[in-house]
């Protein structure tokens, strides 16, 4: 079973309905601790800001459930969900993430420089540069793009969780992961094919992070 | 290197069906919203708009059941406009499976609607429609006035600056229409759109008026578009996305 954490941030049917359609035989969509912690595998989504972000989780009372299954089964964050996993967000003179991997969530005008040009929310199709090899990444050419929308970036303090770069304005970390978490700030569930097959790597993944 | 330039379908929905017709060769239903989808979907579509246009209240019950059908089997952002009146509407689309919800006329009744509904949902899902009429200026500095209900009701309201502060209010983007083009067939109205885009600083989605490729080309280029919507060209079979993205890459955008 697939738990998808539900904490009402955002969109949440498009990715049950995108590891349906991949062939995900039983997808749950989620708040209670109890099934979450009984899933083989468990989707992170998320859309908006970080602060509401982790509000949301600890007003669902979430936040202990998900750093206990972060590690030890395969973990997918997606968009806001991989932000989350940060340690800190510099929105809102700070606010406290996660913070299983250590590192800044960031405005994107630090990207852009605000270059008008570059339109915040930084939104649509980008290349993701595959930075290393990666299960979740089988069969998906380099360069292949991918759909984004965010106004906030990851800037890892350790670059070597870095799997997937894009460029606006300055290259960003698009995807991150280590051991049995990976994480996207785009959104596989719109990406079309590319994104599906994602997904689908994500269901026959493991959990190890190189093949 | 960055962001590719967006083209965007729309279709037009009354009560479920797409109306006005889309003649693929060999469609088995020119009026079903899921295989006209999974058909742009394939053909390469960046994204799809539906606008309802469905007049009367109880058919619009309709649209959630499609948009719910749509986003069953097409995997690329969707975007519902048409109707929305509050935020219990935007989000009766988001949970059927719309990513963007489009506001237009209820906006400028409430302009608090779409600051709730971004704080509500995230800007990311909340388009603001500005249907634009150029009134008064001069031709070096001509100005726009922002319409409802197809152009007919003018509001006092200067396009540049109820942009603005759409943006400002959480809009994460803006479609913006010219309603003296739309329809015409004579390109958008590129103008009113770099106008906008250069101020608004959210992503702007041109539409109303295009005839031919270069008109998409020229949206982008002259317009300041980051995406292009369109309808007639594509659903009448004239021009493929295909043919369209091919055009814009040569002219130098990026495209997906």
């Amino acid at each position: 079973m697939i738990a998808i954490i539900d904490y009402g941030m955002g969109n949440l049917r498009s990715v049950e309905r995108a590891l349906t359609h991949v062939g995900a035989a039983e997808v749950r969509v989620t708040d209670d601790p109890t099934v979450i912690e009984a899933a083989d595998r468990v989707v992170f989504p998320g859309q908006g800001a970080v602060r509401d972000c982790m509000s949301a989780l600890h007003r669902y009372e979430l936040v202990d459930v998900l750093g206990r299954v972060m590690r030890d089964r395969p973990f997918l964050g997606i968009c806001m969900g991989m932000q989350a996993l940060m340690s800190r967000s510099e929105e809102n003179d700070g606010v406290q993430a996660l913070g299983y991997f250590d590192g800044t969530v960031r405005h994107f005008r630090h990207l852009t420089g605000g270059d008008p040009q570059l339109k915040i929310p930084h939104m649509g199709w980008n290349r993701l540069e595959q930075t290393r090899p990666h299960p979740l990444f089988a069969g998906i050419e380099p360069g292949t793009r991918f759909y984004f929308v965010h106004s906030y970036y990851v800037e890892p303090a350790d670059a070597s969780i870095i799997q997937g770069r894009s460029d606006y304005g300055a290259p960003f970390a698009a995807a991150i992961g280590a051991d049995n978490v990976f994480a996207t700030q785009f959104h596989p569930e719109k990406s079309q094919a590319p994104g599906l097959r994602l997904l689908e790597n994500f269901l026959a993944w493991d959990g190890e992070p190189c093949s | 290197m960055g962001v590719a330039r967006r083209i965007i379908p729309c279709l037009d929905i009354n009560a479920g069906r797409v109306v006005k017709g889309v003649q693929f060769v060999d469609i088995r239903d020119a009026g079903d919203p899921v295989e006209i989808a999974r058909r742009y979907d394939r053909a390469g579509a960046d994204e799809l708009t539906f606008l309802d246009i469905t007049a009367s209240h109880e058919q619009r019950d309709t649209l959630v059941h499609t948009v719910e059908a749509v986003a069953s089997e097409v995997f690329i952002p969707l975007t519902v406009g048409g109707g929305i009146r509050s935020v219990a509407d935007v989000r009766r689309m988001l949970n059927a499976g719309a990513d963007k919800v489009s506001i237009n006329t209820a906006a400028i009744h409430d302009p608090d609607l779409v600051s709730e509904a971004a704080a509500r949902f995230g800007s990311q899902c909340i388009v603001v429609a500005v249907d634009a009429k150029r009134r008064g200026g001069t031709d070096d500095d001509p100005r726009w006035e922002v319409f409802t209900h197809g152009g007919r009701h003018p509001t006092g309201l200067d396009a540049i600056d109820w942009a603005q502060r759409m943006a400002e209010a959480g809009a994460g983007e803006l479609l913006v229409t010219s309603m003296d083009r739309d329809g015409t067939r004579t390109g958008f109205d590129n103008a009113l759109n770099r106008a906008i885009s250069e101020q608004a600083g959210v992503p702007l989605i041109a539409s109303g008026g295009v005839g031919n490729l270069q008109h998409l080309v020229d949206g982008v280029i002259e317009g300041r578009a980051d995406a292009v919507l369109a309808a007639s060209i594509f659903h009448f079979g004239e021009y493929t996305i295909a043919e369209a993205k091919i055009c814009m890459a040569e002219a130098g955008i990026e495209v997906r």
